[in-house]
């Protein structure tokens, strides 16, 4: 895999390191979690969407969540992040527990999370956009904000770093345009850095390559790698199969709402449980590298 | 036909006290709509406490017209957050509802309770302490020139209206353009982006529906002290959907948008009504008569502003590439 060798520093030789060891089970416990999920439940209805036994997340390791349609990745990471309550379970953060935390509280504590239809906030500048990341803000309270004295010197150093991360998103050209003048795949970057502007711990992407062209992949591929570089611990849910065979260290698959493999992306596409529940014939081409069994088990379910 | 006359009516009609009243409302109602996107149909409840709490406490009770200030603030922040605490956790909607049930519940409340005057409302001097610091000498009768005049209390009442009108604008300029207003906007655009990032999303609204109904509160407030009466019929849903023309008007989450829209709304209407009535009395025009007038200027000014939704989109002050940014 060359894309690998290229930006893989010394954080991501780390984490590739501490992972290789470990046996691709369902649940494997990882030498350094971030983030531990024990019996969480999602139920709509009669849907059990999402019933995860346990899992954990590797800190300063990019680790990628697949599965096919309905299999309640995104139900998973909507629970985690705190935009859906759960119907049982506990799961905590940094050893603290998180369980049914408000999205707000989480992200002060670090977890930053994206969406998959990117909410960029198209009636503010992109420059705008990116202040609002920023936590801590003294203008921010409603009395302090009436007088500039008060919140001026701060806006400058978020400002200041505001325009650091558009310079490395490529997005510096933009800072006063409106967001909602950017192009899909621009506002997907926006989005990215603006959930870096709070220096997250843990990063949540919910499909970061949806409708993103195959010449700004390459430098989300490469901007991810980055942010891994920095100590922040990448999750992503992701459709695209060559995506997570690039960049990704560690890789969970879910289906029908349960965890039902984890490994390195080699050993992961290799698994028989994996290729039966997820991969059909059009994902031959893409898994060709990776394992050789696909072929026959391809056909048979085509 | 006598276009002096007409013209100095309007702008009269465009700075005067009723204009004062609908344009600090508006200014509210732009807090809480044109930044924040709130919903609020029912900016007249609101101002219908504000009117109350100034009239019953100077004529039922007889205390001076401060303390009904104050407690019309109080009022105005407690309505805001019985409003907003149960609604405001729900989507844009529920606020909808509730607000505009509310001002109803209010108004016919207010019309069943003897304490405020039932029906009638309450009438009295409720302005006396206000009206006591008035500067300009009572040997003025009028001020101004020619037909463009206030009589001495008129041009009191508009010059503090509009040192009010500045003030809350000044405070509105200096909110919106802070980090605090950048949140606001945000919660408008995507409240759900803007939790992912740590606002608290729920209290900032909370705040702006708090701040936007203590300016209904004071337009409330102020008209009840103008016109030395509260009727609770003046306080029907109308009020507040006249409101939403002149903010659309003038330009939805610009500073100076109610404003302009609020003295432009009421120069038309009266420029519409004076023309029509020279033009009945004059002759010139034959095919109404004068009691059609009344419905007529509100057809003509309703038409004025579908040209403006067709052509102006965006209202007078308004940027139309950001309007359209939506469209996308």
């Amino acid at each position: 895999m060359p894309a690998e060798t290229t930006n893989t520093g010394a954080v991501g030789q780390e984490a590739i390191a501490a992972l290789a060891s470990l046996s691709p089970e369902p649940g494997v416990a990882k030498p350094d979690p971030v983030l531990v999920a024990d019996h969480v439940v999602r139920q709509f209805g009669g849907l059990r969407a999402v019933n995860v036994e346990h899992l954990e997340v590797q800190r300063g390791a990019i680790t990628a969540l697949i599965g096919p349609n309905g299999a309640g990745k995104s139900t998973f990471f909507n629970v985690i992040s705190g935009f859906d309550t759960s119907d049982g379970g506990t799961w905590s953060y940094n050893k603290h527990v998180i369980t049914n935390t408000s999205p707000n509280r989480l992200a002060r504590k670090g977890l930053v999370r994206t969406f998959q239809l990117t909410k960029s906030l198209s009636r503010l500048k992109v420059i705008d956009n990116m202040r609002l990341g920023a936590g801590g803000q003294t203008g921010e309270r409603i009395l302090p904000a009436i007088f500039k004295f008060t919140w001026g010197s701060q806006e400058d150093r978020i400002t200041q770093r505001a325009m650091e991360l558009l310079e490395r998103f490529n997005l510096a050209a933009k800072a006063d345009d409106f967001a909602g003048s950017l192009s899909g795949g621009q506002r997907k970057l926006l989005e990215m850095a603006r959930a870096l502007m709070l220096s997250p711990d843990l990063i949540m992407l919910d499909e970061p390559m949806a409708g993103v062209n195959p010449a700004l992949k390459q430098s989300l591929l490469d901007h991810i790698r980055d942010i891994r570089e920095e100590g922040t611990t990448v999750m992503f849910v992701e459709h695209d199969m060559d995506m997570v065979r690039d960049v990704s260290d560690w890789v969970v698959v879910m289906a029908q709402g349960e965890i039902i493999s984890e490994g390195t992306p080699t050993t992961v596409m290799r698994d028989q449980r994996v290729i039966d529940a997820y991969l059909g014939a059009h994902h031959e081409s893409a898994l060709t590298e990776s394992g050789q069994a696909l072929t026959t088990s391809g056909e048979q379910e085509a | 036909m006598d276009f002096g006359f007409i013209l100095s009516q309007s702008i009269t009609q465009a700075i005067g006290v009723t204009a004062i009243i609908y344009c600090i409302a508006a200014i509210g109602l732009n807090v809480q709509f044109g930044y924040g996107g709130l919903l609020n149909f029912g900016q007249v409840g609101f101002v219908a406490i504000g009117a109350y709490s100034v009239g019953a406490t100077v004529v039922k009770v007889g205390s001076s017209l401060w303390l009904g200030i104050i407690i019309g603030i109080l009022l105005g922040v407690a309505l805001a957050l019985l409003l907003g605490i149960p609604t405001l956790r729900l989507r844009a909607d529920y606020l909808a509802i509730v607000t505009i049930a509310a001002s109803e519940i209010i108004r016919f409340a207010s019309k069943s309770i003897d304490f405020l005057g039932g029906a009638q409302g309450v009438t009295g001097p409720i302005g006396a302490d206000f009206y006591a610091l008035n500067p300009f000498p009572e040997s003025v009768d009028r001020i101004g020139f020619g037909d463009f005049s206030f009589t001495r209390i008129d041009m009191w009442l508009v010059i503090t209206g509009w040192a009010i009108i500045a003030l809350i604008t000044l405070l509105t300029w200096a909110l919106m353009r802070s980090p605090w207003g950048r949140v606001v906007k945000g919660i408008r655009e995507d409240e759900d982006a803007v939790r992912s990032l740590g606002k608290n999303t729920y209290l900032f609204k909370l705040q702006v529906l708090i701040l936007g109904g203590v300016f209904g509160s004071l337009a409330g407030m102020y008209s009840a002290v103008a016109k030395g009466a509260v009727q609770p019929d003046g306080f029907v849903p109308d009020f507040t959907f006249f409101l939403y023309v002149m903010l659309i008007l003038g330009g939805t989450a610009r500073v100076l948008g109610p404003l302009l829209g609020a003295a432009i709304f009421w120069f038309l209407l009266v420029f519409v009504e004076q023309t029509l009535k020279e033009g009945v009395s004059s002759g010139v025009i034959s095919f109404i008569t004068t009691t059609q007038i009344g419905p007529i200027r509100f057809i003509l000014v309703g038409i004025g502003l579908m040209l403006l939704m067709i052509f102006r989109p965006q209202g007078i002050l308004g940027d139309r590439k950001e309007l359209m940014l939506d469209a996308r």
